[in-house]
């Protein structure tokens, strides 16, 4: 499939068989390319697959598909809805000029924006592979993605969080516990989302009535969503239940997203049940796509392709609905798809990266499984590059630990931390709601109250048999 | 308030309690804690996490650290699965192993931890044969206990659970399981070699979940009909987290149940088999009334 490619270092002349092995070659080592066969058998190997990237003209991608356009609805996806017009800016270019072109100060947040249509996810991932971690930062932060359901995601300056109380067996007032102490740290505004214990329609139904109970009564401004599988929240519609946001893992190959159970058609269906009910009060985003790399090689669908590759192309399925919120769930696979701690920072980076680029409001999962070489302070590392790049949401979680889905990830004081340093603050319909309900004393300086917010305090009492 | 103790929760685990002197802000919900094992109310400094609970972070990731590297106890699993009254009929547990040769190999190549090595291969193959002598051997249900990411889990709840389910499932006569098989350095899909060696109609998984910051010893289980190499996971039904602390053994043998019948039923697991064993959750919770919203 495809031509090959060579690149001549001295008297030695390095041969690429396809387009995909050169992209799968180029990319920074982690494991999971090892464990799919298709890494650069040596550093030098990969800086040269690098250099000969870098000369692969941008219309190459387009004339040489990855994955055969007749086997793999994606790549129709891609190529059928490319924009030929916003890619006019950028056609002359070479993966190599790209980067110098996205880096350059004429690439300016309206422009990046103008020509998003005409990028793909493999050009987006190509150029991904020759930058730095900062080249990945820098021009992340210059891509500007809003979306909005009751609240609105991703302005400059701004970090959201979901909230995620999961509990390991959906206890009601386990779960709510969980949603007070995330609310009364200033978390929850890009949606509290509940990962069910297990996999049951009139479970989820409970959760999702549940949690619009308590932003009905408390009139908070943000969305919930249950993580149940698309197909479920279909029947949750019809069934009647106050369905916010729509949840579903994708991944970047047609048969990926077979193995987990739907296509594009189900997103379709999906998404035109959500829009029916109206329930987004300032937009109409209403879907929530979880990512990651590794997904396709786990469900042996990743077609030779490298694993950031795949999921680049996860982000054309996403672009396709305008999901309110795409979360990359970076280090939750484990070791043999990202090693340690500095392949999931490279992997976290670039997966922002690539969505903000194609126009995805992307947030990040910062996390690490326990037999993972990785720690705390990893997390911290991610977790503030992250929000340097303009990263439009993470998650937050009670001390970091989620006792449900048994990882790490950032906690409630985590995204106080990251707020207070940077300056980012809450979507802003949220942040108004933190001052009224008197959860926070200054959002501007990110300092809370010292004393339980009246509106909280009767509950607790009623339930502590005190208060305070 | 504290001495609402249940056991090991990740605060106990707290070696000092640092005195705040002032400086660190208590939460007044930390008594929530009676209804969740996550981290709540762990107050503030500032608005990071006071020394003691950093600390006591600390110490339970160093804790599920170890627990990754723990080793399945062969003999004592060999011995407990043996003794399972409902399986006297049946033949005794069969030890098998992956294709990973250690725990370092496991950690890095899943692909050989779902696959059954020659010798394990050649165990159930003669084990059919023999059987062949005797009646046209199939069987309704092939049960496959792999070490997976905690042998913790297994070691503590495998043997439990198995004795609850087949108390239910035994009561028909009709119903032929497999002997049990006990697999070292296991993934889920080794269970679709094995299900199919068997001739089983169902295979049902048992294996170590990752193990968690504060259960390091959670059992997954996973359904899959008609077990054959190369399936993918749209065909399995899952259930997490079993364990005394999590979903009790009489209700995952309930709802395992239910997914057998259904999957019998329909003649299908995965995505197209919904878990819809809704009388449990009604009898669990009436509504979702919760302080939060209580009047």
């Amino acid at each position: 499939m495809g031509q090959a490619y060579s690149y001549t270092l001295g008297t030695h002349t390095y041969k690429f068989n396809n387009l995909a092995q050169l992209m799968a070659k180029a990319t920074p080592q982690r494991s999971g390319d090892r464990l799919a066969g298709v890494i650069a058998q040596s550093a030098q190997e990969r800086a040269v697959a690098q250099m000969a990237l870098a000369d692969v003209p941008l219309k190459t991608f387009l004339n040489e598909v990855l994955i055969p356009y007749e086997d793999d609805e994606i790549t129709r996806l891609i190529i059928d809805e490319h924009d030929a017009n916003a890619f006019m800016a950028i056609a002359h270019l070479t993966v190599g000029d790209f980067r110098n072109w996205l880096l350059s100060d004429f690439a300016t947040p309206a422009v990046l924006a103008s020509i998003r249509q005409g990028i793909t996810p493999e050009m987006a991932a190509a150029v991904s592979k020759i930058m730095r971690n900062q080249d990945l930062i820098l021009i992340a932060k210059k891509c500007h993605v809003t979306s909005a359901f009751r609240n609105t995601i991703g302005l400059p300056g701004h970090l959201s969080t979901r909230l995620q109380p999961n509990h390991p067996t959906d206890d009601i007032n386990g779960i709510a516990a969980c949603m007070l102490d995330g609310l009364l740290y200033g978390n929850g505004d890009a949606v509290i989302g509940i990962n069910p214990a297990t996999d049951n329609v009139a479970q989820a139904i409970k959760l999702m009535t549940l949690m619009d109970d308590v932003i009905q009564k408390y009139e908070i401004p943000t969305q919930s969503c249950v993580l149940t599988h698309v197909t479920n929240t279909i029947e949750c519609i019809e069934a009647g239940a106050p369905v916010d946001l729509v949840f579903q893992s994708i991944g970047g190959t047609e048969a990926t997203n077979s193995s987990f159970g739907f296509n594009l058609n189900t997103l379709a269906e999906a998404q035109d049940a959500a829009l029916s009910l109206k329930r987004g009060t300032v937009g109409n985003n209403v879907m929530y796509f979880e990512t990651g790399q590794g997904s396709s090689l786990s469900a042996n669908a990743h077609h030779g392709l490298d694993q950031q590759t795949c999921e680049a192309r996860a982000y054309a399925v996403a672009r396709k609905f305008n999901p309110l919120l795409v979360n990359t769930v970076v280090g939750f696979i484990g070791p043999e798809y990202l090693f340690d701690g500095k392949e999931i920072t490279r992997a976290g980076l670039e997966d922002h990266f690539c969505a903000k680029l194609l126009g995805i409001p992307m947030g990040c999962d910062v996390c690490y499984t326990n037999h993972a070489e990785a720690d705390q302070n990893d997390m911290d590392n991610l977790l503030t590059l992250l929000g340097v790049a303009g990263c439009s949401f993470v998650m937050g979680i009670p001390g970091s630990d989620d006792i449900m889905l048994n990882y790490q990830t950032t906690s409630f004081h985590d995204a106080l931390y990251v707020r207070r340093v940077l300056g980012s603050r809450p979507a802003p319909e949220f942040e108004a709601w933190l001052s009224k309900m008197k959860i926070m004393q200054s959002t501007s300086d990110i300092t809370l109250s010292d004393t339980l917010p009246p509106a909280f305090a009767k509950p607790l009492g009623a339930i502590t048999g005190g208060g305070s | 308030m504290k001495s609402s103790s249940k056991q090991s929760t990740p605060l106990d685990n707290s070696v000092n309690e640092h005195k705040n002197n002032g400086n660190v802000v208590h939460n007044p919900w930390s008594d929530l804690r009676r209804f969740t094992d996550a981290r709540i109310g762990l107050g503030r400094a500032g608005i990071s996490l006071p020394t003691s609970e950093m600390l006591a972070f600390q110490l339970s990731h160093a804790q599920a650290r170890d627990a990754v590297s723990f080793p399945l106890d062969i003999n004592e699993m060999t011995e407990q699965l043996g003794s399972i009254s409902a399986l006297k009929e049946v033949a005794p547990p069969l030890h098998l192993h992956s294709q990973a040769t250690d725990r370092v190999t496991y950690l890095q190549r899943p692909d050989l931890g779902r696959k059954l090595n020659d010798n394990g291969r050649q165990i159930l193959l003669s084990y059919m044969n023999k059987q062949k002598h005797t009646t046209q051997a199939k069987y309704d249900l092939a049960i496959v206990v792999v070490d997976g990411l905690s042998s913790l889990a297994v070691q503590k709840n495998a043997y439990p659970f198995i004795t609850e389910l087949l108390t239910h499932l035994t009561t028909d006569k009709q119903f032929k399981i497999a002997p049990i098989t006990l697999v070292e350095q296991g993934r889920v899909a080794i269970g679709d070699d094995i299900g199919e060696l068997l001739n089983a109609q169902v295979v049902m998984v048992l294996i170590g979940e990752r193990p968690g910051l504060s259960s390091p010893d959670s059992l997954g289980l996973y359904l899959t009909w008609e077990p054959k190499t190369g399936l993918n996971d749209a065909c399995r039904n899952c259930i997490s987290n079993i364990r005394p602390a999590g979903l009790p053994y009489a209700e995952a043998a309930r709802r395992a149940l239910y997914l057998l019948r259904e999957a019998k039923k329909l003649k299908l697991t995965g995505v197209n088999l919904k878990d819809r064993t809704q009388d449990d959750v009604i009898e669990h919770q009436v509504s979702t009334t919760n302080f939060l919203i209580a009047e």
